[in-house]
Formats: C-alpha cells, structure tokens, sequence
C-alpha cells in the first residue's frame, strides 16, 4: 500500500515527536542525576513520624530520636552508650544531708539555637529551668494545658508525687525539693522528658499567639538546630557550631522517614542512608554478608518474663513455681522465638544494669525433679491452668503466642495441662493488671536505667495495688530491700541492697525470667563513633563519616 | 441541567451521613483503645487511664460523639488527631498534593501506554501480540502492589542503581512548598536560581518507580478496556464503509474506531481515577511517600479516631466528586442521557 504524502506526514511527525519527547527524557535523566553527594550530610532511615518535638508530651521511641538527643539537653544526661550521669546543663549538682534537696549549678554562657522562626537574645539560666519543670509540675503553668496537659512519662515515674518544690536561688543556681528520699530521681532526672526549653522562646510564642508551636518548632541548646520537617518525609538539622559540649562532626543530620524494615535494608543497599533503625531479623544474615555495611549488637535494656499469680492456687505454692521455673526449657524458645537474638535471662535486671547479680544461678531444666517436687507440692499428676500469650511483638518477646505452645509442650511433660488464652493489648493489659489471670507473659524495657525501675515498678508491695507487679507477688524482706535501696544515694551502697534483693527474687520464683533480647543496628561502612544506647534510642552526637 | 445538578447533589448527602457514621462505628468496633495504645505497658493506672480519656472525649457514650462529631463537621471542624494534636483537616490537605501528585502521574502512565496498547491488541487480534499483550495486562492486574514494587526497587534501585529507592526528593534539597506538587514546587525560580534543574530531576526520578507500581493495574484494566472496546467498534459497518472508501489504516483506526469507543474508557478511566486511593495505601507505605495513603495507615495502627473518621469522609467525598464529573462529562458525550 503507497501511503498519502498527508498520512506520511502524520505519521512522521507522531514518530518525531515521540522520538523526540524520549530523547528529552533521557537527557535530562542522564546528563543530571538529581542528587547530591555530600560527605558532611549524615542520613538515618528511621521508622515513622514524629508526634511532636519535644520529649515532655512524647513517649514514643520516633519522636524521643528526633528531638531529645538532638535538640535539647537536661540539666543532668547519660554517658552515650551507658546509663552513668554527668552533669550536662548543670555544671555540678549537690546533695542535701537529709536526701531531700538536689541543688544543681547551672553551665554559664550556654546558647540556645538560631533558626528562622526564633533569635536568642540571652544565655541558658535558671527561668529556662523553671519554665521546663513547671509546665509539667505546676498545673497553672500558662504552658500546661498546650498540647493535651498530659505528660505521661512525668507522671508514670512518679514526678508529680516526689516533687515538694523547684526553686530558683539565683540565676544560675536551681533547688529541687523532695517530699522523701529517692535515689532514682537523678536517673529520672537525666531522661528525656526533663529536657530544657527555652522561656524566652515560650514568651515569644505567647505574646504571638502561637504556643503550640512550643511542641512542633523546637528550640534547644542540644549538638543540632532543627531546620525543617516535611511530614511522614523527611526531618532536617544543622550542626550547632555554637554547641557547649563536644561539637558534632558531620554539618547536616538527616533523617529520612521509611517505615517498612526492608525498604529501609534496601535504602542501606542502596547508599541513600547511612545506618537504619532496627532491621528485621530475616535480613540480619545478608546485612553480615554485605561488603559494605556493618552490623552491630547489643544487649537491649530489657526482660521477657512468665509471671505467675502468685495470690492463685496453685501459684501459692512455692514448690509448684519452683517446678515451673525447671520445665521451661529457655534456650529452645531463644532459638525458636528470637531466632537466636537474645540471651536466656536469670534475674529480673537485664545484665547491662549495674547491681546486676551473676552469682546467681538459674533452675536447671530438670522434667524429673520437677516432678517430684510438683508430686511434694501434692499435685504428682500436675494441674490444669491457664497461659495468657502476649498478644503484641515486643522486642522482649516477639511471638507470644509461639512462646506459649512451646511453654505448653514443656509443662505437660510434668502434667501440667497449660490452656492458651489471649485477648487484645488493651484488655491483655486491663485485665492482667487486675489479677485475673494465672500464668501470663509479659516483659518490660527499661526508662532510665536505674535498677528501681526494674525491681520496685515489677515486683514492689505497692506495685500490686498499682497493677503493673503482674506476679502480685509481695515479700517483705524484697520490699524493704528495695525501698531502703531508693532512700540512699551512694551507688555502692544500693548495689549491695540491689543483689541481695535478686537472691531473695530467684529463692522465690515468683516469675521465669525468660530473655533480654539483642538489639541490631545496620550501617553503612564508613559510619564511625556511633554507639548503641541502652536506653534505646539513637545518639548521634558523636557520628562521622569516613 | 440545573434540576440534574441538583439532584445530583440532594443524593450526596445521605451517601456523605452514611459513610461518616460507618467510619465512625466500624473503627470503635476494631479491638485496640487509643489511650491503652499511647500508654503501652504503663497503662496500669486507672487514674491516668480515665484522665486522659477525659481529656480526649471518649468518656462519653457513642453517640454522644457522634453527635457532637458532626455538629462540628457541619462547621468544616473535623476534630484534632489524637496522636499530633493538629486539625485533622490542616493533616489532610497537607498530604493531598503529594498523593494526587503520583495519582495523576500513574493514571498518565496507564493512560499513555494503555490505549495503544489496546488499540494495536485489537487491530491484530488474535495474533502473538495481542496475545502476548492481553497475557501481559492479565499479570500486571493480579500482581500483588506490595510485591510488585519491592521487586522494582531491588531490580532498578538496588541493583541498575537507576531510580532512588523511596521518598519524593533528595534529602540534600530543599523546596519550599507552595502548591505541594514538587514537579511544580521545584520549577519555582528561586529554586532553579539556588540548585537549578537538580530538585525537578530528583522530583521526576523519585516519581518513576511509584508511578509504575501504582499505574500497573489501571494500565492492565484501561488496555483490556480499550481492546474490547475498540474491537466492538471495528465490527460496526461504517468502519467498512471507511475501510472501503479507501481511507488509510490509521485513519480508519484512530479518527473513526478510537473515537467511537472512547466513551466507555472515559468511564472506565473516571472510576480508576476515583479508587485509585486504594493503590495509594500500599504503594505510599512501600515507597515511604508522604501521603494520604501512608497517613492512614499510620494512623489505623494509632487507632487515631478523629484523622481515620475525616480521612475516609474526605476520600469519599473525593470520589464522589470525581464520579460526578464523569456523571456530567458522559452526558455531555452521550445525547441520550441528557
């Protein structure tokens, strides 16, 4: 067939111009690549948004990363990678003879930062203090209603109740009373919540009318100035060159919101970040065979744990909880649960805790002895009860529900006929805090550190009451161990009261310390000086880049 | 055309009323209370637990809620999110661009490669192309979009090195946002003046992986459609009478067949548009892309009441006005419906 000279044209002019449209599209793709490569620029894939941008009225991981290490800094912080204090903000702190009054002088010529939306005109001092405290102490603080007036992790650690009074004694100087003496109040002094934001800032942000903004633009003294944040994107810092303290090494921080695990191990891959919060577990073995990335591990600051109801028949029993501690098989669930990413606990206190008691030994794994000790208890053809399986992962225990078959398997080797029960978290927790159940699973990570947050929160007297000492188990020598530990201020001291309370714990099995589970961070090769914080969180004050 | 319009709209409101109070129950029937889940573990206290419940409204009975729920939404108050605090419509609109952004972008992709697609399926019917086109497009709509673009990302992210992996735009730059579309955004002249074409390219490259996975299963359905379509057409007796009047292949093909079966694409094309959200879900979730999508998902897990209940409302007054342009373009294509 002769085409027209008319539909030649049209044809050709169609094939032109979609030659013509491509030949541009490659061009600009090929001849710019779109990116930047920046040396000083250090990206970290984390996992979601943060709520806000200020470590009082956040309690989740996200948003504790995004600002409380980054923007701001307390009075009092944790060596990176430990839980020991140092003085931060405050140059030194005093204790009063009667435990009650914690004096802390304040650093002099500390800055806060200069963005776009705020210019300091004056230095770091005690009004900065006072306004940061009371907004979540004192319910008339202008600030306290801003962004709900709820301030969970001041309240669950009992801030609100310990506190008499906070007082200013010159500019630099800051008085906090006491109503008793509670050696962990420095711990909890040195957590996020207690960071310090500036007031002239607030009274800016008053006068304009904007004081939610006190939450979402922050303004810190802390190693980076927030810059920007695009939603569920990307959040951007810049080096304080002015900062107090050891000045950070990369110019930019950036953190690039993924929130799916492989996304993020492919975006490591990929060069576009340089370390990645928490892999999965499937992608922990060719994250080892990758040139050019690292893996690092660490024990995380936390218990996984059976607790058994100790108010209910017949849990009463020690001899029956004794029995239960020798049939669990623990180091199978490590291999099977944790898929090796954990290590088999013995203590209630994770071993990176100091007062932590490794004299201590575990219940052998013995189906015979626990026989006849459940045969001395009067049930030598065990029980029937049941087993709540926890119904959310948890770092601490990723699958309960798995857990709870192979803790099934194992008790009825000694007649123990286990029912599996579980319900939704919300309920899971109401219900367990309660005393309704038998045996349960259940775990903990800890806050600050401090070996109270542990013992007393767990298994304290007035934990029962309070619900979360889920054994409901109370002894008194334990407890009194535990409430002299927290009146006394000397850490060697507490060490002793803190071991010997473990000794009465394991004596009395009032829970099967399951695992603490390992803690991962992937990175990218060239990444130097980042270390992995008990605490959980990501520091990264001391970052490089090779 | 007034008393269509306006009936048109009459039928909007029991649709709006019914979907917002579905949202409102079906996610209070979901197990997972947002007090319980903001306080995790530490959840024990009673206290606290009721205050901030309090605090939150959801003390009171259901209905109550709802009340007081739409008295508000009436007033264009959709409520705060629990979990940011911010107005629910401000969080809304804040994403909108970049979902639309990529929801456009995949639409154009299927619609560019669909319809020839189909048209050329259709005049060699039966042959191996079209059969191998028609195999092709019956995958791409049974491929699971979660899959689809992680296996795009390792083959042209990971291992070519081609396109990013995810996000809308290199982390080094920084666009000012004034309508949210960053193929705008960064064609702003200060932009170009401080980085030049750098920030559109980035914008274009980062578009690339999320507009094929997301614009997969439009293409399959607009290319299946065309052909089907376009075949009926070519068995009409006036495409003979072109045929045998000796007008040219093309001609016959795109200016009497295409055009005559272009209403039921346009129809189909309306609808893809409007359910395109759903793709939007998984493929902003893989693609770390800052939308409405990934925003929802975000916030079913937070079981954040107030942004899941206006961001349905919102999805479906969307669609619905989507539908209803369509509603308008068909009559003005087709006589007999007007």
């Amino acid at each position: 067939m002769i085409l027209s000279t008319q539909n030649y044209m049209e044809t050709l002019s169609m094939k032109h111009l979609s030659l013509l449209l491509s030949a541009f599209a490659l061009l600009v793709l090929a001849s710019c690549s779109g990116s930047k490569s920046n040396k000083s620029t250090f990206v970290y894939c984390s996992e979601g948004s943060p709520t806000a941008f200020n470590p009082q009225v956040t309690t989740d991981g996200t948003s504790n990363n995004a600002s409380a290490h980054t923007v701001y800094n307390r009075l009092v912080d944790f060596k990176t990678g430990t839980t020991e204090i140092y003085p931060s903000l405050a140059e030194s702190f005093d204790v009063s003879a009667d435990k009650l009054t914690y004096t802390f002088k304040l650093r002099k010529g500390v800055k806060f930062h200069t963005t776009k939306y705020f210019t300091p005109t004056r230095e770091l001092n005690a009004d900065d203090v006072l306004f940061s405290f009371n907004r979540m102490f004192d319910k008339n603080s202008e600030y306290h209603m801003i962004s709900g007036g709820t301030y969970e992790y001041f309240s669950g650690m009992g801030m609100g109740e310990l506190i008499e009074s906070i007082k200013k004694i010159n500019d630099y100087e800051v008085a906090i009373t006491l109503k008793k003496p509670e050696a962990p109040f420095l711990a909890n002094m040195a957590m996020s919540f207690m960071s310090v934001l500036s007031k002239e800032y607030a009274d800016n942000l008053s006068k304009e009318g904007k004081k939610e903004n006190l939450d979402t633009f922050p303004i810190g003294t802390g190693p980076y100035i927030f810059q920007v944040y695009q939603k569920d994107n990307v959040i951007k810092f810049t080096t304080n060159k002015e900062y107090f303290g050891e000045k950070p090494k990369v110019e930019r921080l950036v953190f690039s919101i993924t929130p799916d695990a492989s996304v993020r191990f492919q975006k490591l891959k990929a060069g576009e970040c340089h370390l990645v919060i928490e892999p999965s577990p499937s992608d922990l073995e060719s994250i080892k065979h990758e040139s050019s990335l690292k893996l690092m591990s660490g024990a995380g600051l936390n218990v996984g744990y059976l607790a058994m109801n100790t108010t209910k028949k017949p849990f009463d029993n020690l001899l029956v909880r004794k029995a239960v501690s020798m049939t669990l098989n623990k180091p199978s669930y490590i291999d099977a649960i944790y898929l090796g990413h954990a290590s088999v606990a013995k203590n209630p206190l994770p071993p990176t805790i100091w007062s932590y008691n490794d004299d201590i030994k575990d219940y052998e794994y013995n189906v015979e002895a626990a026989k006849e000790m459940l045969a001395k208890a009067g049930y030598p053809n065990g029980f029937e009860t049941t087993l709540w399986t926890l119904p959310v992962s948890r770092p601490y225990n990723p699958n309960g529900k798995k857990m709870g078959e192979l803790m099934q398997a194992d008790l009825a080797k000694v007649g123990i006929k286990v029912k599996l029960v579980s319900f939704d978290w919300p309920t899971y927790l109401k219900k367990s805090s309660q005393g309704e159940h038998e045996m349960l699973q259940l775990g903990w990570s800890g806050d600050n550190g401090d070996p109270d947050n542990f013992l007393h929160i767990l298994l304290g007297c007035q934990s029962v009451e309070a619900g979360s000492n889920y054994a409901r188990w109370c002894n008194s020598d334990f407890d009194k161990l535990v409430n002299d530990a927290k009146r006394i201020t000397d850490v060697s001291e507490r060490t002793k009261l803190y071991r010997q309370a473990q000794v009465i714990f394991k004596d009395q099995a009032p829970w099967v310390p399951i695992a603490h589970s390992t803690v991962f961070r992937a990175m990218a090769k060239n990444v130097k000086g980042y270390v992995i914080d008990p605490l959980g969180g990501d520091i990264f004050d001391k970052i490089e880049l090779e | 055309m007034r008393k269509f319009l306006k009936e048109k709209i009459l039928q909007l409101i029991p649709t709006l009323v019914g979907i917002s109070l579905l949202s409102f129950i079906v996610i209070r029937l979901v197990p997972g209370d947002p007090v319980m889940l903001m306080l995790g573990e530490r959840g024990a206290d009673p206290q606290v637990y009721m205050e901030m419940k309090k605090n939150l409204g959801l003390d009171k009975p259901m209905l109550e809620q709802y009340a007081i729920y739409m008295k508000n939404a009436v007033q264009g108050d959709f409520g705060r999110s629990l979990v940011s605090k911010r107005p629910v419509t401000k969080e809304f609109f804040d994403r909108f661009p970049a979902t639309l952004e990529l929801g456009i972008c995949a639409m154009i992709f299927a619609i560019l490669i669909g319809i020839p697609a189909g048209v050329y399926a259709a005049t060699n019917r039966n042959s191996m192309p079209d059969y191998l086109l028609m195999g092709t497009s019956l995958i791409g709509y049974s491929m699971p979009i979660f899959w689809w673009g992680l296996i795009l990302i390792i083959i042209f992210s990971v291992n070519l090195g081609i396109t990013p992996v995810s996000g809308r735009l290199d982390v080094l730059f920084d666009v000012p946002t004034v309508t949210g579309m960053l193929l705008i955004d960064s064609l702003n002249p200060k932009v170009i003046e401080m980085d030049g074409l750098g920030p559109f390219v980035s914008a274009l490259r980062h578009l690339i992986l999320p507009t094929i996975a997301m614009g997969t299963i439009p293409l399959a359905v607009v290319a299946r459609m065309t052909r089907s379509s376009v075949l009926e057409v070519l068995r009409a007796p006036y495409i003979q009478t072109a045929k045998a009047k000796g007008q040219s292949h093309t001609k016959v093909i795109w200016k009497h067949a295409f055009r005559n079966a272009l209403i039921p694409i346009v129809t189909v094309i309306g609808l893809l548009f409007g359910s395109i959200i759903t793709g939007a879900i998984l493929t902003e979730t893989i693609f770390s892309w800052p939308g409405i999508g990934k925003w929802l998902v975000a916030s079913i897990h937070a079981r954040d009441y107030p942004v899941i209940q206006g961001g349905i409302l919102f999805i479906a007054i969307m669609v619905i006005t989507i539908n209803f342009l369509v509603d308008i373009i068909y009559t003005y294509a087709n006589p007999k419906l007007r």
